[in-house]
């Protein structure tokens, strides 16, 4: 049985085939999701992939998170849908108010573009159940608005609660608040993160690693987590 | 573009001159020369339309015969391109230049289509914008191809990194470039940056942006049915770009007074990515006969155009024209150069399914005409007519003009003052009995600005979107994967050498082809065309023409000895600081092929116990060298030799190499020679090597200088399995290429160059990334 | 014709990348007295006839429910401009 992964495009969103991509190569089915259709299609997860949705104007997400796809998917993910945001896709769940704080620009002010090693903090959800808990894994990032803010009450909750799912290693790329590169909300269904997995699922074409060109593909384990998750639902 | 140098716009005119009244007030006397024509391009037009032309017509033939839309410097010297090409050059191209950009068969039924521009001068004015909308120019030319932009790469250059103003236009050029090429998901997958005092008062900006598309989707900028719909669709039309053509309005017409044009262009690559995704909608639905994107002298170019190719004509209905500004005059709105605009020509049976996709995806958009059939352009703006001429002659039959050529004054002395010769006859101070100076010239090399890792530029770019790239910067060429079944992809190098040039124009272009030939080749693919921008400075300066002439020639002659044709390119003149002209630009870049991007060749070593080979001959070649410049500050003799036979020798070799499954890595010699390249290819992924120089000095008859500063051309350095050492020796050997080796590759964490250094990796990462970030980050 | 204001400023508490840059070009550039820079945005609302005591009650909602992430930013003033 293949289980039919949603990937939303908005107008602006750019990484949505890469994403389709990856869930195929996870053994799923991806099913294109458009931003004005409320209409989920009976999938069984959600991608909101990276892109500068509406040229990021107003703020990153903001306009995205009005979209009709994305009331469908709040009421979807309160009901425990997974649902994944990468980087602008990340933007978007905070707009939504699915997971908490903020995202600004960078602290150096410049995009970046690099490979990233995370520290994968949280295996308890639908989206990093194949990882081991603080395994190391190198995806590439790339963004101008990375920087992660949080009041310091959010921040106390977050790591009391366990709610970190990745964190910066080495390097923090953007200025984000105790290194945080990724979130998970209570319920652990919904999870957001800056990096890009989808862009390390290939060999070939992912980041470079010791002995091999761009053979990199940790990111893969985010696609074929919750196609696991599916089938043990 | 800045059509009219430091033109400041002056007033709007009100009233709308009519081709009624320009029949009956034939004496008026119009601002011509103020446009940029010449008296008796002026009666020229005059006698092509039997009376004075209106102002509006009088914009459209302004800009449509200026130097960057009319080619009226370069266009005798262009045609080379076109002629000196044989049948088996021209079997893979579908098209051809003269259109928006040029396109390749590469096989499976795919086909590509690629092209470089400039946007010079807007650069030096707001290198943001400039920079910005310079990729959005580009990107649009290939859009307008049929085909999806895969990929876009750029060539900079700089005035002197020290001075204070170079940091403000790096900083603009960059962040522009990021800007734009990251909002519209493109991977920018290579290019180069150049620092060089003679662009202080002139940066040069090229952007270069490649596309795929199947045969079948290949579009092209014509309007040929009559009773099709001409429709421009986009973003709405705004005063960007109208500058100098404010001049029409001072004192031959009524104003209601002064108002402020800008001469600079602003982009919104949002609405550039949402017109990509819609267009190429709007082609696999085959809802458009023909497409035209709107780039320099907007409308006016993109309706004279349409018609002219489509061999039919246009009326127009200006009005139509969807505006951000009401206070538009209509000479404005055809000059204008508002970005992210297309114009479609739709038959009115598609009209329905076309309104259909750009609604989806909240396109704004305006039916401003109808194709007729007669040879005319006509535009009204509302009930009169204010342009009726014949296409053709706006936009094909401008002016060509044979500038005065004369051989430059200082050439012969520049030639002669060779780094034998140099410093008073003593030859410029090699310190071949020390090798701990020729180590730190080693170092200072390698730290310097060009010379230096780019990746504080690079890293502001996306590579990674599309999921699709094989190979970028650092390495020698950007890969494409254009099919995902068979892994078909598609490389791109570009390279210039200004210095070269000034020493030889002919030569340089040559050798700035080559090198582009050698690193499409050093990365497996196959080269197969070739664009080009042609950087130089006033066709006005009789000198400029010379080197113009010449660089053509030697692009020319080149392409028909590698048997690859050129496809399209651009050309920009006019770059100076005051009065003194760039060093002549002519940027070349090849397009290759490769059956399956899983064969891409790696440009640095990764695998320990390797054998470490240099293909090619070193001779003592520093004339115009890195290390002439970095050490000595001197520039004069001859270029190195090209030997284009070899070059595909080389090319053909390598491709047999890798196919055999020998090839570890290879890395082209270029520019600061085999020092630079050893470098590069140990901290290009921390693997070490032992290197020696002894053999090379003996067998090639070279000093331990010129062994590692020399850019003799036709070299790369390979790297072999041991196991696969005898074939490889055995294939080069069978191929006539010589093949050396010279070092062998380890894992300590050290690069080193026997009786000359022993450099820790980390330190020598250290100065080689450092530079760019600690001056302008 | 009449527009609504809408001052939208960063939180007090948290970063303000963009500010501390500029304020670091300032000194650079000999403005040494300015001690912090704090860049925000300002949002007009046209309409096209006059604006009643309503519209601003409205103009507040949309500014803290839209223009506004109340996580990160503070709608500072809401005004009528004629």
């Amino acid at each position: 049985m293949t289980f039919k992964i949603g990937v939303v495009t908005f107008p602006g969103t750019l990484d949505d085939r890469d994403a389709q991509r990856a869930v195929r190569i996870a053994g799923g089915e991806a099913v294109a999701l458009w931003h004005a259709d409320e209409n989920l299609h009976k999938v069984d997860a959600v991608i909101l992939p990276g892109g500068f949705s509406y040229g990021d104007y107003l703020r990153c997400g903001a306009i995205a998170a009005q979209a009709p796809v994305m009331e469908s998917i709040i009421k979807a993910a309160n009901g425990g849908l997974p649902v994944l945001g990468i980087c602008n896709g990340f933007q978007v769940l905070v707009e939504s108010h699915l997971l908490p704080g903020g995202l600004i620009r960078n602290e150096k002010q410049h995009f970046i573009c690099r490979d990233q090693t995370l520290v994968v903090e949280n295996v308890s959800t639908p989206w990093t159940n194949q990882f081991e808990l603080n395994q190391e894994i190198v995806i590439p990032l790339k963004n101008g608005e990375g920087g992660y803010i949080a009041t310091e009450e959010t921040l106390k909750k977050l790591e009391g609660e366990g709610l970190i799912a990745f964190r910066y290693k080495d390097v923090n790329p953007n200025g984000s608040m105790h290194d945080i590169a990724g979130l998970r909300n209570e319920r652990g269904n919904v999870v957001g993160l800056m990096p890009h997995p989808e862009h390390a699922v290939e060999a070939g074409f992912g980041p470079d690693m010791p002995g091999t060109m761009r053979s990199g593909v940790d990111g893969l384990k985010f696609f074929t987590s919750v196609l696991n998750s599916l089938v043990n639902a | 573009m800045a059509l009219f140098k430091k033109k400041k716009p002056d007033f709007v005119p009100s009233g709308v001159d009519t081709t009624a009244n320009a029949a009956v007030t034939p004496d008026k006397a119009l601002p011509y020369a103020q446009l940029g024509l010449k008296d008796d391009e002026y009666a020229r037009i005059v006698d092509i339309l039997g009376r004075r032309p209106t102002a509006s017509e009088l914009a459209m033939y302004s800009v449509m015969w200026s130097e960057h839309c009319s080619y009226k410097s370069s266009k005798i010297y262009l045609r080379q391109f076109g002629e000196k090409v044989t049948d088996e050059m021209k079997k893979d191209l579908m098209v051809g230049m003269g259109e928006n950009a040029g396109v390749v068969d590469i096989g499976e039924g795919w086909a590509v289509t690629f092209k470089v521009e400039s946007h010079n001068h807007p650069s030096y004015i707001e290198p943001f914008q400039g920079a910005a909308t310079g990729v959005g120019g580009i990107v649009r030319d290939i859009l307008t191809m049929g085909a999806r932009p895969i990929a876009v790469m750029d060539q900079l250059r700089f005035g002197a990194p020290e001075n204070p103003d170079t940091a403000r236009v790096v900083h603009g050029v960059v962040d522009g470039i990021s800007f734009y090429g990251n909002c519209l998901g493109l991977p920018n997958i290579g290019g180069e940056t150049v620092f060089d005092k003679v662009y202080q008062g002139n940066p040069l900006v090229n952007a270069l942006s490649v596309g795929a598309l199947r045969h079948e989707d290949l579009k092209l900028a014509k309007a040929s049915n009559p009773g099709d719909l001409v429709i421009l669709f986009g973003a709405r039309t705004g005063a960007d770009g109208i500058g100098g053509v404010s001049v029409l309005a001072s004192e031959t017409f009524d104003s209601t007074g002064p108002s402020r044009r800008p001469a600079v262009q602003v982009g919104d690559p949002f609405a550039e990515k949402v017109l990509i995704e819609c267009c190429l909608e709007l082609y696999h639905a085959q809802v458009v006969a023909g497409i035209q994107d709107l780039g320099g002298a907007g409308i006016s170019c993109a309706t004279s155009e349409l018609a002219s190719n489509g061999g039919a004509g246009m009326r127009v209905q200006l009005q139509h024209v969807l505006k951000r500004d009401e206070t538009l005059t209509p000479e404005e709105i055809l000059m204008s150069e508002s970005q992210e605009r297309m114009m479609g020509i739709v038959p009115k049976k598609h009209l329905k399914a076309f309104e259909a996709i750009v609604n989806k995806w909240e396109v704004e958009y305006s039916v401003i005409g109808e194709v007729i059939n007669e040879d005319r352009l006509y535009i009204n703006w509302g009930e009169e007519e204010i342009v009726n001429v014949p296409p053709r002659t706006v936009a094909h039959d401008g002016p060509v003009y044979e500038r005065p050529v004369a051989y430059p004054a200082y050439q012969d002395s520049l030639n002669a003052n060779n780094v034998h010769v140099a410093a008073h006859g003593h030859g410029l101070h090699r310190h071949n009995d020390n090798g701990s100076e020729l180590a730190a010239q080693v170092v200072q090399i390698v730290s310097s600005p060009n010379q230096a890792d780019k990746s504080w530029i690079t890293d502001q770019y996306d590579r990674y979107v599309g999921g699709n790239t094989a190979l970028a910067q650092p390495d020698d060429s950007g890969m494409i994967r254009v099919d995902e079944k068979s892994g078909l992809g598609i490389a791109l190098a570009t390279d210039a050498n200004g210095r070269y040039c000034y020493l030889d124009p002919y030569e340089g272009a040559k050798l700035a082809l080559a090198e582009a030939y050698r690193n499409v080749a050093v990365g497996g693919a196959k080269p197969m065309a070739v664009t080009n921008c042609l950087n130089f400075g006033s066709p006005e300066n009789p000198e400029v023409m010379w080197q113009f002439k010449q660089a053509t020639a030697g692009l020319a002659d080149g392409c028909l000895e590698l048997g690859i044709p050129v496809t399209g390119g651009n050309v920009s003149f006019y770059n100076q600081t005051g009065d003194v002209a760039i060093h002549p630009t002519p940027v070349v870049g090849v397009l290759g092929v490769i059956d399956d991007v899983a064969r891409r060749i790696p440009s640095g070593w990764q695998d320990e116990g390797n054998n470490i080979y240099l293909l090619g001959v070193t001779k003592d070649e520093l004339d115009g060298s890195v290390w002439s410049e970095v050490i000595h500050g001197h520039l004069g003799g001859r270029p190195p030799v090209v030997n284009l036979a070899f070059e595909k020798q080389l090319a053909e070799a390598i491709a047999a190499g890798s196919e055999q499954g020998l090839i570890a890595s290879a890395h082209d010699l270029s520019e600061a020679g085999l020092a630079q390249a050893v470098v590069e290819c140990s901290l290009r992924f921390g693997m070490g090597a032992r290197i020696w120089l002894g053999e090379i000095c003996e067998r090639d008859g070279v000093d331990r200088t010129a062994a590692l500063f020399s850019e003799s051309t036709g070299r790369v350095l390979v790297s072999v399995g041991r196991e696969d050492d005898v074939k490889f020796v055995g294939l080069c050997e069978a191929r006539g290429i010589p093949v050396l080796r010279i070092g062998v590759t380890d894992n300590s964490g050290h690069l080193e160059i026997q009786d000359i250094a022993n450099w820790n990796l980390a330190d020598l990462a250290g100065a080689h990334k450092g530079t760019l970030a600690e001056l302008f980050g | 014709m009449p527009k609504i204001i809408v001052e939208v400023m960063p939180k007090e508490v948290l970063l303000d990348p963009a500010g501390k840059s500029v304020n670091n070009a300032l000194h650079r550039s000999g403005h040494k007295d300015i001690t912090a820079v704090r860049i925000g945005k300002r949002i007009e609302l046209h309409f096209d006839r006059p604006v009643t005591d309503a519209d601003l009650a409205e103009a507040q909602k949309i500014g803290e429910n839209f223009l506004s992430n109340a996580v990160i930013e503070d709608v500072v003033s809401v005004t009528v401009q004629n």
